[in-house]
């Protein structure tokens, strides 16, 4: 039985923001098809009383003086953007 | 003969007695890349220029007290993915093909201050994603013992040109295997330090909770000091920790006496080439015979450490890569009316298939009404295979296993089913999961394609792993042993 619908993967496609072609769609569902067949082992597991792992260092939140410290010079920070105009990254327009 | 035949400790020597020069040593490096790149393919861009000037002026410095570090003017490396001020930087992805960074990533920053020389950036898996550098968007890396068959990844170009000669050594990256695969595929020693000993800044992100920057090199001594040079805590890294940097190099005292050695069943079984086991089995001997005692153990849930490798790695890359958006660097689409086609469209353009089937993944499993079953499952049994490490340290100075399943496979032959490549890393990847150090060092060959045997240590004790690399190394000829190109 399929675990993923090709609907579903143009959801998640969507979610990733890729625009994806039918074929591709058709494949990614074949291949995350499998991994998330393979993935299902865990549930041999019994996990119930564990808890989860996001970080392996005994690590607390890591704080430091609030010091203001001079940003990054407009022209570094432009220098790579595809786009911009009077110092500021152009993008298509986002309002009607 | 070739300069970079010495290890660094002998280098330094040289120049110390001004019987070599900085300069020699950078055009020794691009001699070597001019002869024999063009079939391994290890770099994706060069740095001559700067190399060259830089080399100059360190040479005025020759003799005196300036010139004293070990690393001054040894000719580096540096995989594509940790960012160097204005040098291009790609993660071999076409959609950072045309970035030159406005930083140095804080290792980058260290070697300036040891004074080496950048000779230019090394290709990889796109995004550090894949294990044999098939991946990379650019070009395709090939083993130098045997340019039919890849060099591991995703640190591909890393280790290839240690193993070719280009550098003495190199950087690389490793979230679940990425140094260490490449370094037992090509016959050179990698070492991916402890979670947090190294810090991560200007390293772009794939997992952010497993990545981990490490040396490269052709002996264990060389490996030490390069770590010793890129360690510790770093401000603008609140995952480095604040624990002592000890001296690695001192660690290498060739004794292992009464040391004691796990060697986990799971590591020699199903899946595990014969001569891979046979190989690891005579390296026990050999380390035996030095002293050390070793017994079989048990991961039980090493066989779990795949999924949940894949669902975390991918989970944390599709968030992390979500700022490839084609707005403030990188590629951007040319078919785009509206912001929403534009980011869509510049993602599809802009990556490969394995880093949009990654994406796709971790989205998925990040995603409503998945998140308990797929993601958060997948963080409660890596708590599970941690703890499946703590276990066997409490008894245990450090585990020893192959690095790999097999030798170096051909090009092509894994690239169909994404699971089939996967299956590469299964020794790897618990590392990672654990979050210990673990090193690759030279323990024999297969058909004339090297094998690698792994030490894993427990966290923040790359002195032992160095200790026992470094005693079997001297007591073994597989170090000196080269390709023919």
């Amino acid at each position: 039985m399929s675990r993923i619908s090709t609907d579903q993967v143009k959801h998640v496609a969507n979610l990733a923001r890729l625009s994806i072609t039918e074929d591709e769609a058709q494949n990614f569902t074949k291949h995350l098809d499998a991994i998330i067949t393979f993935a299902e082992q865990l549930n041999e597991l019994d996990t119930d009383n564990v808890e989860p792992t996001s970080h392996v260092l005994d690590m607390k939140n890591v704080m430091r003086e609030d010091v203001p410290k001079e940003g990054l010079p407009r022209e570094d920070v432009l220098k790579n953007a595809p786009d911009h105009v009077d110092g500021q990254i152009r993008v298509p327009s986002i309002i009607e | 003969m070739s300069l970079f035949d010495h290890k660094l400790s002998d280098l330094h020597e040289l120049l110390h007695k001004k019987e070599v020069k900085v300069s020699d040593l950078v055009e020794e490096s691009y001699k070597r890349i001019g002869q024999v790149d063009s079939q391994v393919q290890a770099f994706l861009t060069l740095d001559e220029e700067k190399a060259r000037s830089t080399a100059k002026k360190l040479d005025e410095k020759l003799g005196t007290d300036e010139s004293k570090g070990l690393l001054f003017g040894m000719p580096i490396g540096i995989k594509d993915n940790i960012v160097t001020r204005d040098l291009r930087t790609t993660c071999a992805s076409k959609i950072l093909e045309n970035f030159d960074p406005i930083y140095d990533a804080t290792v980058v920053q260290k070697l300036q201050q040891a004074e080496t020389i950048t000779i230019g950036k090394l290709n990889m898996d796109e995004f550090a994603m894949g294990s044999s550098t098939e991946n990379s968007g650019f070009k395709k890396t090939k083993n130098p013992w045997n340019l039919d068959t890849v060099p591991g990844g995703s640190s591909g170009g890393s280790a290839a040109a240690v193993a070719a000669g280009e550098v003495p050594f190199s950087l690389g990256s490793d979230t679940g295997g990425s140094i260490r695969q490449p370094a037992s595929f090509c016959g050179v020693v990698g070492l991916k330090p402890t979670y947090g000993r190294v810090s991560r800044f200007g390293l772009v992100a794939f997992a952010s909770s497993l990545d981990q920057i490490g040396p490269v090199t052709r002996t264990v001594e060389d490996n030490a000091y390069l770590l010793q040079a890129i360690s510790g805590l770093d401000p603008m890294d609140s995952t480095s920790a604040n624990v002592e940097v000890p001296n690695f190099v001192q660690a290498l005292t060739g004794d292992v006496k009464g040391l004691k050695i796990a060697v986990p069943k799971e590591y020699l079984g199903e899946g595990v080439n014969e001569e891979v086991k046979q190989s690891v089995l005579a390296s026990l001997k050999v380390l035996e015979s030095l002293g050390a005692t070793w017994e079989e153990v048990s991961l039980p849930h090493s066989k779990y450490a795949l999924a949940t490798y894949y669902l975390l790695s991918s989970s944390e890359a599709s968030a992390n890569l979500a700022r490839f958006d084609g707005v403030r660097y990188g590629y951007r689409t040319p078919n785009a009316d509206n912001l929403m086609d534009l980011y869509k469209n510049t993602r599809a353009e802009g990556f490969g298939d394995e880093v949009k089937r990654r994406i796709m993944l971790g989205t998925f499993a990040l995603s409503s009404g998945y998140y308990d079953a797929y993601y958060k499952k997948a963080q409660k049994v890596r708590t599970l295979i941690k703890k499946d490490f703590e276990d066997v340290f409490e008894k245990y100075d450090v585990i020893v296993g192959p690095t790999t399943p097999t030798p170096a496979f051909k090009i092509g032959e894994k690239t169909s089913d994404p699971l089939t490549m996967y299956m590469n890393d299964i020794l790897t990847i618990p590392v990672n999961l654990a979050g210990v150090p673990g090193i690759s060092v030279p323990c024999g060959l297969s058909n004339g394609l090297p094998l690698g045997l792994q030490i894993i240590g427990k966290h923040f004790d790359e002195s032992t792993v160095y200790r026992v690399a470094h005693a079997f190394e001297q007591a073994t000829d597989f170090h000196k042993q080269k390709p023919q190109l």
